[in-house]
């Protein structure tokens, strides 16, 4: 019954949180570039804008363009509802594991590169293509990183996870560092960030993520936006609940213990909120066919690590 | 148990034969290979839920090679596999073939069952030829072209490769056991320097037929140049028999003794498949040939998985080689249902549409709604999307894998940790060559006239489809249930069975489960509240407009559907992974040919690319046979002296070779 | 004392990893300036890996080895090889001779088997941490010699040499009670090699324009590679 509860209020909570993640993070970036910014509650005001708007569908395209917002948010939902935030033993943290997650986050981006291809024109067969091609790197270096959750917790399940680092202590191991290089690599790769695509671009040769959604308007637009904030939101929780995993409400009912739990997440979002926002304000977007370098660096981080875990368990 | 199967394989071989004098039996061929195929589907399913391990001994075949059959539960699965693909196949056939054709399908069938019912090494080799030249006649059918000229000479070669293999194979083999039959064979497991080269011989020999790389070369013209329903056979079925044959032997017959180096190189070999297939997949620019490049990267897959569970049981952690062995089975089920369902819908675009090229093809989803729509279906399980089939049986394999540490050789360790990173990596290709598939032929602007006017598909070959689809559904949200259906394949297998519960699947002693069922309802519930909070917002209905696309042209009187320079080709979709991985695997070339300076003509950019393997291995094998067809042509030019010295020489070392056999 | 799970152990298993990372780094960079940044985190990571080590050792020659350690690599050399990038020109990006992502391949195959070879090798004889300090001293080694071969520029090949060196001082520090002396010739020798090379490329560059050892091939009268 209480993790029912932890469950909704989780979902709940990455619901509210998403836009204004998004919001915060522009608005701190411009404030670091020495702009005045837009105000943090801004997306939020664009969403509910456009979800009374009426869309727009081009001609050519079939019902795959009217399916596929609603199909890449439930996937987003989905997934986000999967990562813990500000408590643990939550109602579906049964079926929460790594390999699952990856999955579901393929399914939202099988969603958007259809949508992409469905009015036929060249922006979103752009974009499609190359979000594919970062996808095909992305997704070992994933694999890599959850590997070494693997052996040094035994599981890919994050509940199990949380419940190594909480008991059994891995330790200050560079491996962990290495994997989270390796995941933030992902993250950054994953929800269209300075140095892999631009989030704030409308230029032809620049878009990538912004050029699959080229087309839509309306209600679809608001749903793709709000899956994109979604995506963030829970890759920047993944990062919190694996790589910062103090501070979370043990499972059961605890009102006092979950408040404490959402300062604590507050505070973590807010911290990876000025590092990303820092970090993408001091690098510049690199060369398309650069990415693969990128991914392919964190891919062997993941392999060191992997590789230093093998070291030190032998050694033990 | 076995009069059933039985019977219904002299009911092929006699519609074969009647089809060949009867032109009214010719034309319901199909519909007979489809009703004996959900035969065989039945028979398999009640094989597995009740087993029984009886060997028939047939009354007739040479003296001292008595034809014996089983039905155990190895067979039973796969029997079950290839009775779904033959239904499917059959159903979606067109009516009008010519005459031999006809004749080879039902002998195409009926070689597939007798090898995976044979219960002794003849049998199996007899049915694993008579498959092999029903197939061949049936590649060969069609239109006489180059394409299927070079398809025939490969499919050739590979297939005598493949026989010359296996035959020493099961001869060394059953030389330790001393009688051909499995049960012998499985009481005399081959050790050492013999099991060695047994291994290499069945990976060459079933391998070919698998597609599994270096020897997949003839794989990707021979399931192009064949008609629709005969590349799905072909595809999903005669590679998942090669797949069986390689299981047998390797997992079941030689024995649970086999040291760690015994499954590493079917593991190798089977990533490097996978990676390779999957890039080649996404340079296609034939959808035909792209479907057979992804059934190399699947069958790559299934391999991987089968040679990790050989690891695991060297190491003695069974649990774990239920897993991959149970994933294994799995992806093969599931590979044999979609890539049916794809072909099947290739064929039906082929005929719709005039063409199987991508550059010709587009918006397909107005003229052919439900055969895109069931098209789709295959496309997600192709590419492991969640919560359909390929999905799962990925879930379980790459459980496998993140396993692989446990062993405790620091080498294979390492190994492990490289062949999960492959694995992601084929993976992560795969699904974005089965995205651009259906993007390139179904989503879009058609590209040519004759695109536009497509027509449905027929009514038997929707059902087809439907079939297919309903299969993948149900072993995406019921893998486990599956899994607890195939306990008697993972039994001879890995002696041990998958932990699974009839919901979902388990990675044991990691502690991670992934129950579909579970995920989908969390997916149509987050789907359906949006739904419901938008509807709430007030969602006012939507309006049809020009397409943005930052300043888009209306288009021109002659090409009402726009000018297809406008949308990606099949070229340019697959560039960023053409620059980005084709270089050091595969050989690209992107040639730009510009126009001299004033002169208004386009310039042309021409990418393409060629498997090194081709351009290197087989040359120099096509050298090899031809110096051995004139070294064999100087046999004709002998004096008579010489003439009588070839059976005298020949006698003598017979004579010698007995002498020495006796004097051991 | 120092076996696995303390913090001597982790602290020193995270600076030599760190060390064998920055060695990753130095393989994966286009331009010598970046280059140079990394070498200087390497000998910064290095000092601080032999001041821990004197900490948890007890050696009170350590804290001058890390001190000459910082002094000169993350300090003097750094500055020098900037100042002779400034002289010479030289902040354009090369492409190496072999492929960023191949040659990282070969650094983790390289690293996969300074394992396979060391850990067998060291079984039974010496502390965990000796033995997880032998294993990066080994790759960062060999790592630095891929870093040499891959590399066409003559400073980025010095900058290769160094940071061998820097494995080298790493193995030295990692094992307890290696004489200071040692440590302080092998030093001195590649020192002395970096400087022969120093001049080599400078009269290099003064005859043949150009930095590029495969102008040297075509000086000699053999094919460029």
């Amino acid at each position: 019954m209480s993790a029912l509860l932890t469950q909704a209020l989780h979902i709940a909570l990455m619901l509210a949180l998403a836009p204004l993640l998004v919001g915060l993070v522009r608005f701190l970036k411009a404030r670091m570039q020495g702009r005045q910014g837009p105000h943090p509650l801004q997306p939020w005001r664009n969403l509910a804008k456009l979800v009374r708007k009426r869309p727009v569908l081009a001609e050519g395209a079939s019902w795959i363009s009217r399916a596929a917002p609603y199909a890449g948010f439930a996937a987003a939902l989905a997934a986000a509802s999967l990562v813990p935030s500000f408590a643990r033993g939550m109602a579906f943290a049964a079926m929460a594991d790594l390999l699952l997650l990856a999955g579901l986050l393929a399914l939202g981006r099988a969603a958007i590169v259809l949508a992409g291809h469905d009015v036929g024109t060249a922006f979103g067969g752009l974009g499609a293509a190359r979000e594919m091609s970062f996808a095909t790197f992305a997704e070992p270096a994933l694999l890599l990183a959850a590997a070494t959750f693997a052996i040094l917790a035994g599981t890919t399940a994050i509940e199990g996870i949380l419940a190594a680092i909480q008991e059994g202590g891995l330790g200050l191991r560079i491996s962990l560092g290495l994997a989270a290089l390796a995941m933030m690599a992902v993250a950054i790769a994953e929800n269209a960030r300075i140095p892999v695509d631009n989030p704030a671009t409308h230029l032809e040769l620049t878009m990538v993520h912004e050029a699959m959604i080229l087309e839509a308007s309306g209600r679809h637009l608001a749903l793709w936006e709000a899956a994109a904030a979604l995506r963030l939101t829970l890759w920047l929780a993944l990062l919190a609940a694996l790589f910062l995993p103090f501070g979370m409400a043990p499972p059961g009912l605890a009102p006092l213990g979950w408040l404490v739990g959402l300062g604590i997440f507050a505070l973590k979002m807010l911290a990876l909120a000025l590092a990303l926002a820092a970090f993408e304000s001091a690098i510049a977007k690199m060369r398309v066919f650069r990415v693969p370098e990128f991914l392919g660096a964190a891919m062997l981080l993941g392999l060191l690590a992997a590789l230093l875990l093998f070291v030190s368990t032998r050694l033990a | 148990m076995l009069t059933a199967p039985l019977l219904l394989l002299i009911a092929l071989c006699l519609l074969s034969g009647l089809s060949l004098v009867s032109p009214a039996v010719a034309r319901h061929v199909p519909l007979g290979v489809a009703v004996a195929g959900a035969g065989f589907a039945l028979l398999g399913i009640v094989a597995l839920v009740a087993p029984d391990p009886v060997v028939w001994t047939l009354p007739f075949g040479p003296p001292g090679l008595p034809v014996r059959l089983a039905l155990d539960g190895l067979s039973a699965w796969f029997l079950m596999l290839v009775g779904l693909v033959a239904l499917a196949a059959g159903l979606g056939a067109p009516a009008a073939a010519p005459r031999r054709m006809q004749a080879a399908l039902p002998l195409f069938l009926a070689g597939m069952v007798m090898t995976l019912l044979a219960a002794d090494a003849a049998t199996l080799l007899a049915g694993f030829e008579a498959m092999s030249l029903a197939s061949f006649i049936l590649v060969v059918g069609g239109q006489d072209s180059t394409d299927l000229r070079l398809a025939a000479r490969r499919y050739l070669m590979f297939a005598a490769l493949s026989v010359a293999c296996l035959v020493p194979a099961l001869g060394l083999m059953a030389a330790g056991a001393g009688d051909l039959g499995f049960a012998a064979l499985r009481r005399a497991p081959p050790e050492g320097l013999v099991a060695a080269c047994v291994m290499a011989l069945v990976l060459v020999g079933a391998g070919s037929k698998a597609g599994l790389w270096p020897l997949h070369v003839w794989l990707p013209p021979a399931h192009a140049a064949a008609p629709a329903h005969v590349s799905a056979l072909m595809s999903a079925a005669m590679t998942k028999v090669a797949a069986y044959v390689l299981a047998r032997l390797l997992l079941d017959l030689a024995g649970p003794a086999q040291p760690l180096w015994f499954g590493v190189p079917l593991l190798v070999l089977g990533i490097v498949s996978a990676v390779a297939g999957a890039l080649r997949a996404n340079l296609e620019e034939d959808a035909k040939r792209l479907l057979a490049c992804s059934t190399i990267e699947n069958l790559g897959l299934i391999l991987a998985a089968f040679g990790l569970a050989l690891c695991f049981r060297a190491a003695d952690l069974s649990a774990f080689a239920a897993m991959a062995a149970g994933a294994g089975l799995l992806l093969a089920l599931a590979h044999a249902m979609f890539k049916t369902a794809l072909f099947l819908a290739a064929g039906a675009v082929l005929q719709a549409a005039g063409s199987r090229r991508l550059d010709a093809l587009g918006g397909l989803i107005h003229r052919m709604p439900w055969t895109a729509a069931l098209a789709l279906v295959g496309v997600l399980a192709a590419a492991g999307l969640p919560p359909l089939s390929g999905f799962a049986a990925e879930w379980l394999l790459l459980q496998g894998l993140l396993g692989a540490w446990r062993v405790g050789d620091l080498a294979f360790q390492l190994l492990g940790i490289a062949a999960l990173a492959g694995a992601g990596l084929a993976v992560a290709l795969g699904a974005a060559a089965m995205l651009r598939l259906f993007a390139m032929v179904f989503l879009g602007r058609p590209r040519t006239p004759r695109a536009a006017g497509a027509l449905e598909a027929p009514a038997p070959l929707r059902a087809a489809l439907l079939l297919t689809g309903f299969v993948t559904l149900l072993v995406g949200l019921f893998p486990g249930g599956f899994l607890a259906l195939g306990a008697p394949a993972l039994a001879l297998l890995v002696r041990r069975e998958a932990d699974a519960g009839a919901l979902a699947l388990a990675a044991p002693e990691q502690a991670a489960h992934y129950a579909p069922l579970l995920a989908v309802g969390l997916l149509l519930a987050a789907g359906l509240l949006v739904r419901a909070l938008i509807r709430r917002a007030g969602a006012p209905a939507l309006v049809r407009g020009p397409a943005w696309d930052c300043g888009f042209a209306a288009p021109p009187p002659d090409l009402p559907f726009g000018d297809p320079a406008t949308q990606p080709s099949a070229a340019g979709l697959a560039q960023p992974l053409r620059r980005m991985l084709g270089q050091p695997l595969l050989v690209v070339t992107e040639v730009v040919t510009m126009a001299p300076p004033g002169s208004p003509a386009p310039a042309r950019l021409e990418a393409g690319f060629a498997d090194p393997l081709e351009s290197l291995a087989l040359p120099a094998l096509a050298t090899a046979r031809d110096r051995l067809a004139a070294g064999l042509d100087r046999l004709r030019d002998l004096t008579l002296r010489q003439a009588l010295m070839l059976p005298f020489g020949a006698l003598v070392a017979l004579l010698a070779l007995v002498a020495w056999l006796e004097a051991r | 004392m120092s076996g696995f799970g303390t913090p001597a152990y982790d602290v020193s298993h995270v600076l030599g990893g760190l060390v064998l990372l920055l060695s990753f780094m130095l393989l994966s960079q286009r331009r010598i300036p970046a280059m140079i940044g990394a070498f200087a985190l390497q000998g910064a990571a290095l000092a601080a890996a032999a001041g821990w080590q004197a900490h948890v050792q007890g050696a009170h020659e350590l804290w001058i080895t890390a001190l000459i350690a910082f002094a000169a690599k993350t300090l003097l050399i750094p500055l020098a090889l900037r100042a002779a990038v400034t002289r010479l020109g030289l902040s354009r990006a090369v492409e190496p001779a072999l492929g960023i992502g191949p040659s990282l391949l070969a650094g983790i195959g390289l690293v996969g088997l300074s394992v396979m070879v060391v850990l067998p090798v060291t079984a039974g004889q010496a502390q965990p941490l000796a033995r997880a300090d032998l294993t990066f001293a080994l790759s960062v080694v060999l790592l630095g010699l891929l870093t040499m071969i891959t590399r066409r520029n003559a400073l980025s090949q010095v900058i290769g040499l160094l940071s061998l060196e820097n494995g080298l001082i790493l193995a030295a520090v990692g094992v307890a009670g290696m004489p200071l002396v040692l440590e302080l010739s092998t030093a001195a020798l590649v020192l002395m090699l970096a400087v022969v090379a120093g001049v080599v490329a400078f009269q290099f560059r003064v005859r043949l324009a150009t930095l590029d050892t495969a102008a040297l091939d075509r000086a000699r009268g053999g094919d460029a590679p």
